[in-house]
């Protein structure tokens, strides 16, 4: 009952918050600091995750093809298709849920017990539109750009792994990338990235805006917003991989 | 002027305010004072719509009633409204003089120029030099609260909230803050609501004074009455300490 009241409250702060903002130029710098936090911030963490997961993943690939029947191009391939379909836009998402759901829950969190968000509603803001828009539009402008560039990265760990193992030639691998590449993959990516960036966001803001208490439940607000926001990731990608690739 | 007539307020079905009402005259500082836990800050929230108060009940800004008013009525009054939060309230990732300038960016379509020279403005009011650059953090206690107090006034407000202005102070910078919100009430002659449970400021700038009391109206005065009434709760908070006590013991000895 009580998670039902909470989903229903969480849609009708959706409502209130995709309103029109009170003054675009204040919009707009919000975003672009929101750019910077939510997005260019996480650039290094997005290249450490993805070039390390990109090598692992050729490794695992090539120390399992025992099989003469298999072409050698196989592990570039399997390395681009996992990394596209699966592992750029969702597990990315999940650590991104961990680095800006945490964040954004403790800040939006910190701002309601200090009394600022309250500022802002007497003086006629809705705060809600104000804090939480910028982030939502921000996520959906910059995760696709962080994701694209996981892919890439992905790819280049797993070429580099390759060649200093000695398991495979540039050629080859390039042939295995280029190999039943699909450009509709790339689009189904793209579209599960901007729907888990938004859910990020939204959730982790909700619980944040809603926190009662002190700097603890702050803290407590924040790993239940990191908790939440994964969970719809994982069942939003089941979702969406239904609905697009079957 | 603010009118309160017959508030009630319950939170999961505890009743923390009954059939409250009271007026609040323009140009006076108005003081709702009363121990900690008995319903004074839920009141100033009921008043400024932070909480919705329980049916029947009206606020009036000036005669118009707050609590039957659609939304962009309410964020009419609330941009008239300015309010001094308990911890400042002040935005962290803003400097001081973007915090002054913040409602003046939201609600006004003053230039840069004019929106800088009213939030020097203000600061000079709260005695605050060159401190524009400044984050909060940087900022002490009192400093924190003087730039809450020249945030609150930056839209010439009619109505000023002031949620508990001297706790956590050192009594010199609270005697400062009691002053200046004095100042600026009699100078723009605007309706200001100090939540209080400072002894000091009931005496040094208590216009009117309302008691409450378990969740009720149980007393009003002002600042001259409220040392010789014979209420007993009153008493009991007036005379809490030895050495108001023994302030009291001298009066009737004088008597």
């Amino acid at each position: 009952m009580k998670s039902l009241a909470a989903i229903g409250k969480y849609f009708i702060m959706l409502q209130i918050i995709f309103r029109r903002p009170k003054k675009w130029s204040i919009f707009w710098r919000s975003f672009i600091n929101e750019i910077q936090l939510i997005g260019v911030n996480s650039i290094p963490i997005v290249i450490l995750m993805s070039s390390f997961m990109g090598g692992v993943i050729a490794l695992q690939t090539a120390s399992n093809m025992d099989s003469p029947l298999l072409p050698s191009y196989t592990v570039g391939y399997i390395t681009q298709s996992s990394t596209i379909l699966e592992f750029s836009p969702t597990i990315i998402s999940l650590i991104l849920a961990g680095k800006i759901g945490s964040n954004i829950a403790s800040e939006i969190g910190s701002m309601r017990i200090t009394e600022q968000i309250d500022a802002l509603e007497i003086m006629g803001v809705n705060s809600l539109n104000h804090l939480i828009l910028p982030k939502i539009i921000a996520a959906f402008a910059f995760f696709p750009v962080l994701v694209i560039f996981s892919m890439f990265m992905s790819l280049i760990g797993g070429y580099i792994t390759l060649i200093v193992s000695d398991l495979t030639s540039t050629e080859v691998y390039v042939m295995g990338i280029r190999s039943f590449f699909e450009v509709g993959n790339v689009y189904y990516a793209l579209t599960k990235t901007i729907v888990f960036g938004f859910l990020i966001v939204s959730v982790s803001s909700f619980f944040g805006y809603y926190v009662k208490g002190g700097a603890l439940d702050v803290g407590r607000s924040s790993t239940k917003a990191v908790v939440a926001s994964s969970i719809s990731i994982l069942i939003a990608n089941f979702l969406l991989t239904q609905m697009i690739l079957l | 002027m603010i009118e309160v007539k017959n508030i009630n307020k319950s939170f999961k079905g505890e009743q923390v305010l009954f059939d409250i009402s009271s007026k609040f005259e323009k140009g006076k500082v108005n003081l709702i004072i009363g121990q900690s836990g008995q319903g004074k800050s839920v009141l100033a929230k009921c008043i400024v719509g932070l909480h919705e108060i329980d049916g029947g009940g009206q606020i009036l800004f000036d005669g118009n009633d707050f609590t039957s008013m659609n939304g962009d009525d309410k964020t009419a009054i609330r941009q008239q409204i300015g309010m001094l939060f308990q911890g400042a309230a002040l935005f962290d990732s803003l400097t001081v003089e973007e915090n002054v300038m913040f409602p003046l960016t939201m609600f006004t379509n003053m230039t840069k120029k004019e929106m800088k020279i009213r939030a020097d403005f203000c600061l000079d009011r709260v005695n605050l030099h060159d401190k524009n650059k400044l984050f909060p953090s940087e900022c002490s206690g009192g400093m924190q609260k003087r730039i809450g107090i020249a945030r609150a006034i930056s839209m010439n407000p009619k109505y000023l909230f002031c949620d508990e202005p001297n706790s956590g102070l050192d009594p010199i910078t609270a005697i400062r803050i009691d002053a200046l919100i004095k100042d600026i009430t009699y100078d723009l002659g605007i309706t200001t609501i100090v939540i209080t449970h400072d002894m000091n400021s009931v005496i040094e700038v208590g216009d009117h004074i309302l008691f409450i009391y378990k969740g009720k109206n149980w007393w009003e005065g002002d600042n001259k009455t409220i040392l010789t009434t014979d209420n007993p709760e009153i008493n009991n908070f007036v005379y809490a300490s030895d050495f108001m006590k023994e302030i009291k013991a001298n009066m009737q000895a004088k008597k």
